[in-house]
Order: structure tokens, then C-alpha cells, then sequence
């Protein structure tokens, strides 16, 4: 059975974005009349940002663990290739958005949210000149377009061996998969923690952390494997997937257990360590953040830590739909939380707050996102064929 | 019923039943020992009496006998007391955690990986306790009321979260290593004829009988204890990083250490393991359990681990730049072209390039290549924890402070020893121990044995399969 958008689908995201729309322009047009428009730029681009990154975070990460398989010869997965390959499918549009996203700020010069990039504050900050080399426009770029087409390129080519695959089997290209997957992974793990460098430390211009990196990729594997789940319920609610059974629900489900685990972990440890060695340099992050964000940023901890831990720690939980996606749909908003505290606390600080842009822009972002993803998973079956592990997928039993 | 798909290499070469499993198994502990046995285990006790002779010595006059100074406090003590915390990962990080991932392989090693955490706990518990120069004190390390003669220890200190963390790290893994012993030594305790090898093995079986109840509970412990290892995988070496990390000095301090440590106590964990297992196949003709494609995994193991390792560096390099404090890019600058260059170009070479030759599949299916590796990592890693401690701290804030540190005939002799005693123990478990996990082998016999694998009626389940679809 091909899958195709279902009505109430195209309804629900068609409405998603109009309504985004007519929010971010009600908030874009409020946020004119405050203040003569003075903090304009910085908060659409800061939403924008926000958005744009933490959608596109969420394709790259669910590449991110189509190669994972793909390195560690998994068979489980099988059953849902297709849905990974789907939210992977957002990957161009992300890059896209990114970069429009760049673009408008670095039109603005910075637009306050890269400071750096403001030859006024430069001139006067003798911390910034010391890395100009680093953080510099023209060198910001070339980064940002190395990652993103070598990203695409990946993610074109594993679409491809995979189509392939359906039609004309064999075990050549499932080794060639193996070996790109095992390449990818070489080129995220430099990647995934420059880019957080790049797009969302910079933004604390002065504030350095080493674990920054591998922090947000975690948050963002988590979101992605929340949306894996998700979908794939969806699907077997439609009457899809057929192959998919429990056992395969509770693997993503443990997924997200581990994965919201490995965040809290990552969290803890470079909020701990900089807490506990108080350096001003490095506190000021936090200090910022919990003047700013209190219930927030310690709501979202709590949320992202707490909720999983204790709904999914049970083999039953995690093979319970309505748990899975009751637990999914909060996380994913606290993963977002967390991604609005790293952009607006750096930048808007305290004059940040929740309004119509931030919400219209979370929805237009998000009808397109489930849109682009239901739109990929219509071009190819949902059931793969002739993929070597696919009858030890079948058979899976855990 | 599980499958196993036809291109994967079988984990149990050539024709084996269940009978045979327990017979290669039980053959090494049942048969005399073989001469080199007695010669390596002579040569370890040798070592391992010399060790014990410079801890007396050392306790006696104290512990200035080591080549600490003012400036540097910890030097060599502390380096192996890490090294031997991050080789005992390997052990528990194979039970619990390939466990949850389901992967069949760790079967061949699990046994003799969790034995050998145990011992490098033990080592490594032994350096922070001789530190302390007065060893009948060890007990001040736990909160026991003043009254008692001791002092109230400092919760604030992540030294205290060591205790803490260690024991408690030591304690599961080794209820997990006995759980799984347990029907093994009953198999071996119905095998043995002479009565005390019998009486022995009886008593270290807890009467199991290997009723359908039995193997119940033992599977229910066994998933519990999985779950309450693996968060303990990763707690173990960050809080080992705290030591460090939570301290306002430049090399020491910085965030990225927790999962860092982790990852480079798997990549020496695993390079200990591959340098005990591949004398041990070799020595009880276990080579059809632990085949080349064994070594294979554990090889992409150390070369994915040493991976993350190598990013870390290059990230604390980085951003030590990057920050603009002149002190944490100095610590760097200092690491690399100092003094103790030597010492950070070694790690630098043992941990960060040679593993990535590991890339090259027959350099990573090759043995003797392996059998360097992994002692040219293990020398890599204990190399990395002499750079961070030493060199961080030789060179403070205080320039009129800075010193070197070289190590004294007992630096070398005690952590020389620690060698020794660890492979007395390891050497005992190997001759007196079940090596390899019968019971659970058994379990992998019919999906993953060669002959079972490959067999007719396989082809003929399958292709039933593939018409139903």
C-alpha cells in the first residue's frame, strides 16, 4: 500500500502554517510599534534561527542515525527505514531555511544575535579581535556551506543507494552504505560540534564551553529519535508498516530513553563543572540564562530529564503508544525550549518573551517540517525490499 | 524465533555442539596447567612481591619516597589510579551495555573482560589508599560520625563521589561477574572427579540445578543488573574526571572531560582486553570462540573510542584558543612544546594516530597488529593522564612554583607492581575460572554457529519466509 497524505493531514498543516503566518506577521508588525522597531531584526532572526536550527538539527540527526545503522551492520531498523529516510527528507529544506536565515543576518551585520559580526563591537572588544580570524563573515560561510553540502551530498546518496536497493538488490550496495555510513559519521563528529561552535556559541560571543558541541547534538538526536516515533505510530495507525511490530516500538522507544539520558548527562556535566568552579568567563552563560529564564530553563531540564525517565523506564511504557507519543510531544517541545533559551538568552536576554513571532514562526516551521516529511514519505514504498538484514528485521524480537 | 541474516559471519567457527562447548571450555581448567602457565605466573607473583615490597617501604617512611614536590602533589600516584579505573570499563561496558545493544560477539569475552575490571578496580583502588601514607586510615574515606575517631568527610569534594562511585562500581560488577559464573561452576562442579576441586566448585555454585526457576531468576538478575551497570559505565569515570574538572585550573578544568573520560577508559579497556584475549585463545585453544572477527569488533571499538578521544584533544585545543584566556591557551602551548613535550607527542601518536590505522580492515582483521595496538594504547593512555595531571600543574599561576616532576625508583617499582599482582589475579581466574560463558554460548550455538548457520534446513526456513511476502 503506497501512502499518500491523508486529508485531516493536509488539513492540519495547511492550517499549521496559515496560522503561523498571520502570527509571525501580527508579531513582526507588534514588534514594529515597540520600541520604533529597535529590537526587530534581532528577535525575527533570533526566531528564525531558533526554528531553522532546531528543524533542521532534527534531519540531520535522523541521517545522523541512518548511518549509524548503517556503520554498526543493525538489522532491527530495517523495518523502518523508510520513516528515518522520511524525516531525513527535511534535510534540504533545513539547509535552506539555515541559510535564508544567515543570509538575513549577516545582511544585518549580526542583527545582535552575532555580535562578532558588527565591525561597532568589534572594534571595541579586544576578545572578539583575538579569534576575527574564526569569526569572521567570510570564513563563518565557507564553514556553514562545507557542512551543509557535504551534509546534502550524503543524504542525496543514501536516498539513492536505497531506491536503488528496492529494485536491484544484491549485497554491493548494502557494503557500499556500510562504508559511507562509517565516512558520515567521521565528518558529523567534527561537524555536528563546529557548527554548534559556529551557529549557537558564537552567539555568547565571549562564553566558551568544550562539551558545547556534543551537547547540542545530543539534544538534537533526541528530538530526532521523538519524531522517529512518533511518525512510525502514525503510520501503523494509518494501517501502514505492517512489518513494524512492538518490539520494534520499543526499540525507538528505548531510543529515546537512552538518548534523553545521554542529554541530561551532558547537561549535568557542563552545568555542574562550570557551577562548581565558578569562573565569572564561564558562569555568566548560566547567570544570564536563570536571571532571564528561571521557570524555563530549569522547567525544561526538569521536562527533558524527569518525564522520560520516569514514564519510559518501564519495558511497557515503552511499548505503549499513547505513552510514547503523550511523553514524545512534551520532550519535543522541551528540546525546543531549550533550543529558544540557547538563542534568545545570548541575544535578547531580558527582553526576550514568548509572544506571536516566536509562537507563529514555531508553527509555520512546523506545518512545513510535517508537511516536507509526509510529502517524502509518499515517493517511495514504506516497506524496503531486498535489504540483506531485512528478514532478521522481520524476525526481530526483543 | 530469532534469525540471523546469511551475511553475517558466523561467531562459532566449525562444528560444534552443545557437549563440545562445555568440553573446550572446562578442558584448561580440568587438564594440568601448561608450563608457561607456571613461568608467567612466576614472573608475576616475582613482580607482584617487589610491588608489595615497595608499598611496605613506602608506608614505613611515607610518601615523600615518590617524586612529588610542592608544586606537583599528584604525579604518578593519581595517573594509576585513572589508568587502572579506565581499564576496568572495558568489563562492565561488555556486559551491560553490548547487552542491551544485543550484540551476540560479546559472548566470546565478556567472561575474562569482567574479570579483568575486577582486577584493575582492585589496582586502581590501591593508589588513592597508599596515598593517603597511613593505610589502617582508609576507613576515613566514609562518612562515619566524628565519634568514632575519624573525621566527617567533605561532600563537596569529588573525591569523596570516587569512594563513592568506585565502590559501587565494584560491588555490581562483580554480583554481575558471580551471577553469571554460577551455572558454569555447577557445570564444572558436575564434571570434576577429585573431591575437593568438587567440594570447591559445589560451594561456588550455590547448589544451582538448573531448574527452569533457576534460569528464570538468573535472567531477571541478569537484565537488572544490566541496567543498573550501565548508567554506572558512565558515572564511574566522570566523576574520575571531576577530580580534575572541577578545579579552577587551566588543562583541568573543562567541560568536555566527563564524556571524554568515558570514552577513552572503553578505547584502554578494550586494548587490555584484546592484549589478555588473544594469549588466551591462543593458550586454551579457544580459537574457535574468539575468531579473527571478534577481534575485528573490538578493533573498531578502539578505533571509534580512540576517535572521540582524538575530537576531545583537538576540541580542548581548540577552544583553549578561542576562549582568549592566556592561561588555558598556555597550558595548552605548554603540553605540546614544554618540557613534557616528549610525553604529550607520545600520547598524541599512541592515542589519536594509531588507532586510525584501524581504518585499514587486514591491518584490523591482522592479530599480531592487534596484539601491538593495543599495548602501544595502553601505553598511549596512561601516557594521556601523565600529560593532563603533570603538566597542568607543574607550571601554575605562580611562576617562582614551577618545577618538574621525576619519578623515584619507587614511583616505577609500585606501579610496576600493581602489574604483578593484577596478573596473579588474572592468572589465577584463568586457570581455576571458566574463561569463556558456557551457558551463554550455548544460547548463540544454533543462530550464530558455523555448521547451524549454514545448515540445509536454514535455506529452507528462509525461503518458506520470503513466500509469505
Amino acid at each position: 500500500m503506497e501512502f499518500k497524505i491523508t486529508k485531516n493531514a493536509n488539513l492540519f498543516t495547511i492550517i499549521l502554517m496559515a496560522l503561523g503566518i498571520v502570527c509571525t506577521i501580527v508579531g513582526v508588525v507588534l514588534e514594529m510599534g515597540h520600541d520604533h522597531g529597535h529590537h526587530l531584526p534581532q528577535r525575527l532572526s533570533g526566531n528564525l534561527l531558533i526554528n531553522s536550527f532546531f528543524f533542521f538539527g532534527i534531519a540531520i540527526a535522523s541521517l545522523f542515525f541512518l548511518a549509524l545503522k548503517y556503520a554498526t551492520e543493525t538489522a532491527w531498523y530495517v523495518a523502518i527505514k523508510r520513516v528515518i529516510e522520511g524525516v531525513a527528507g527535511f534535510l534540504p529544506f533545513g539547509v535552506g531555511l539555515l541559510l535564508i536565515t544567515f543570509a538575513y543576518i549577516t545582511l544585518n551585520d549580526g542583527a545582535h544575535i552575532y555580535l562578532w559580526m558588527d565591525e561597532e563591537i568589534v572594534k571595541h572588544d579586544e576578545i572578539i579581535q583575538g579569534k576575527a580570524f574564526y569569526l569572521s563573515k567570510t570564513f563563518f560561510w565557507i564553514r556553514t556551506l562545507v557542512y551543509v553540502t557535504i551534509y546534502l551530498l550524503y543524504y542525496w546518496g543514501f536516498r539513492k543507494r536505497s531506491l536503488l536497493e528496492d529494485q536491484v538488490g544484491g549485497t554491493e550496495l548494502h557494503y557500499k552504505n556500510y562504508k559511507k555510513g562509517a565516512t558520515f559519521l567521521v565528518f558529523f563528529a567534527v561537524f555536528s560540534s563546529t557548527s554548534a561552535w559556529d551557529w549557537i556559541m558564537s552567539i555568547d560571543v565571549h562564553w566558551f564551553s568544550t562539551l558545547f558541541g556534543w551537547y547540542v547534538f545530543s539534544g538534537m538526536w533526541c528530538t530526532a529519535m521523538i519524531v522517529m516515533v512518533i511518525l512510525t505510530l502514525y503510520l501503523k495507525r494509518l494501517g501502514h508498516l505492517e512489518r513494524v511490530n512492538e518490539n520494534h516500538i520499543h526499540d525507538i522507544g528505548k531510543w529515546v530513553f537512552a538518548i534523553s539520558f545521554l542529554w541530561s548527562y551532558l547537561w549535568f556535566s557542563q552545568f555542574m563543572l562550570i557551577w562548581f568552579a565558578n569562573i565569572p568567563e564561564e558562569t555568566t552563560y548560566f547567570v544570564t540564562r536563570i536571571a532571564h529564564f528561571k521557570v524555563l530553563y530549569f522547567g525544561m531540564f526538569l521536562i527533558n530529564f524527569v518525564f522520560p525517565m520516569v514514564l519510559l523506564m518501564s519495558r511497557d511504557a515503552k511499548r505503549h503508544s499513547g505513552l510514547l507519543i503523550f511523553v514524545g510531544l512534551i520532550v519535543f517541545f522541551g528540546h525546543w525550549m531549550d533550543t529558544y533559551i540557547m538563542v534568545m538568552g545570548g541575544s535578547m536576554g531580558e527582553n526576550a518573551s514568548i509572544g506571536f513571532m516566536e509562537i507563529g514562526l514555531l508553527l509555520l516551521i512546523l506545518g512545513l517540517f510535517v508537511r516536507v516529511i509526509l510529502t517524502s514519505l509518499t515517493k517511495a514504498p514504506l516497506d524496503v525490499k531486498n535489504h540483506p538484514y531485512l528478514e532478521e528485521s522481520i524476525h526481530h524480537e526483543v | 524465533m530469532h534469525k540471523e541474516a546469511a551475511i553475517r559471519e558466523p561467531l562459532i567457527l566449525g562444528h560444534k555442539t552443545y557437549h563440545d562447548i562445555t568440553v573446550d571450555v572446562c578442558k584448561p581448567i580440568e587438564d594440568k596447567a601448561p608450563r608457561g602457565w607456571y613461568v608467567l605466573f612466576t614472573i608475576a607473583l616475582i613482580i607482584a612481591i617487589y610491588g608489595v615490597g615497595c608499598i611496605m617501604y613506602l608506608l614505613g617512611t611515607g610518601i615523600g619516597v615518590w617524586g612529588i614536590n610542592k608544586t606537583i602533589g599528584w604525579a604518578w600516584d593519581i595517573t594509576n589510579f585513572v589508568w587502572w579505573v579506565g581499564i576496568g570499563h572495558a568489563g562492565t561496558l561488555i556486559s551491560a551495555v553490548l547487552l542491551l545493544f544485543r550484540q551476540k560477539w560479546r559472548m566470546a569475552i565478556n567472561r575474562s573482560a569482567e574479570a579483568m575490571t575486577i582486577f584493575a578496580v582492585f589496582m586502581a583502588g590501591t593508589f588513592p589508599l597508599i596515598h593517603m601514607g597511613r593505610l589502617w586510615l582508609g576507613y576515613w574515606t566514609m562518612p562515619i560520625p566524628n565519634q568514632f575517631g575519624s573525621l566527617w568527610v567533605n561532600f563537596n569534594s569529588p573525591l569523596l563521589w570516587d569512594v563513592f562511585a568506585i565502590s559501587t562500581y565494584l560491588s555490581v560488577s562483580l554480583v554481575f561477574w558471580y551471577i553469571g559464573l554460577i551455572p558454569d561452576f555447577a557445570t564444572l562442579r558436575d564434571r570434576v572427579k577429585r573431591p575437593i576441586p568438587k567440594k570447591m566448585y559445589s560451594i561456588l555454585s550455590f547448589g544451582w540445578s538448573g531448574r527452569a526457576k533457576n534460569w528464570n531468576r538468573f535472567e531477571i538478575v541478569s537484565l537488572v543488573l544490566a541496567g543498573l551497570s550501565t548508567p554506572l559505565v558512565f558515572s564511574v569515570h566522570s566523576i574520575v574526571s571531576f577530580d580534575f574538572a572541577t578545579s579552577v585550573i587551566p588543562g583541568w578544568h573543562t567541560t568536555i572531560f566527563p564524556p571524554y573520560f568515558v570514552a577513552g577508559a572503553v578505547f584502554s579497556g578494550f586494548a587490555m582486553v584484546q592484549t589478555l584475549m588473544l594469549v588466551i585463545r591462543k593458550a586454551f585453544r579457544l580459537e574457535a570462540y574468539i575468531h579473527t572477527r571478534h577481534i575485528e569488533y573490538m578493533n573498531i571499538v578502539i578505533m571509534v573510542t580512540g576517535s572521540i578521544v582524538g575530537t576531545a584533544y583537538i576540541t580542548e585545543l581548540f577552544i583553549s584558543w578561542y576562549s582568549g584566556v592566556e592561561y588555558e591557551a598556555y597550558a595548552f602551548l605548554n603540553r605540546a612544546t614544554g618540557p613534557y613535550w616528549w610525553a604529550y607527542w607520545s600520547m598524541m601518536t599512541c592515542n589519536v594516530i594509531s588507532p586510525q590505522l584501524m581504518w585499514i580492515k587486514p591491518l584490523r582483521r591482522s592479530l599480531y597488529f592487534t596484539f601491538f595496538i593495543s599495548i602501544v594504547v595502553n601505553i598511549g593512555m596512561w601516557f594521556e593522564r601523565y600529560v593532563i595531571i603533570v603538566t597542568s600543574i607543574h607550571r601554575d599561576y605562580l611562576p617562582a612554583a614551577w618545577s618538574m616532576h621525576y619519578p623515584s625508583h619507587m614511583d616505577i617499582g609500585v606501579y610496576i607492581g600493581t602489574i604483578g599482582i593484577f596478573f596473579v589475579f588474572y592468572l589465577l581466574f584463568a586457570r581455576f575460572f571458566p574463561v569463556l560463558p558456557i551457558a551463554e554460548l550455548k544460547t548463540i550455538l544454533k543462530s550464530s554457529g558455523e555448521s547451524y548457520k549454514n545448515a540445509p534446513d536454514h535455506h529452507e526456513h528462509e525461503s518458506n519466509h520470503s513466500s509469505h511476502h
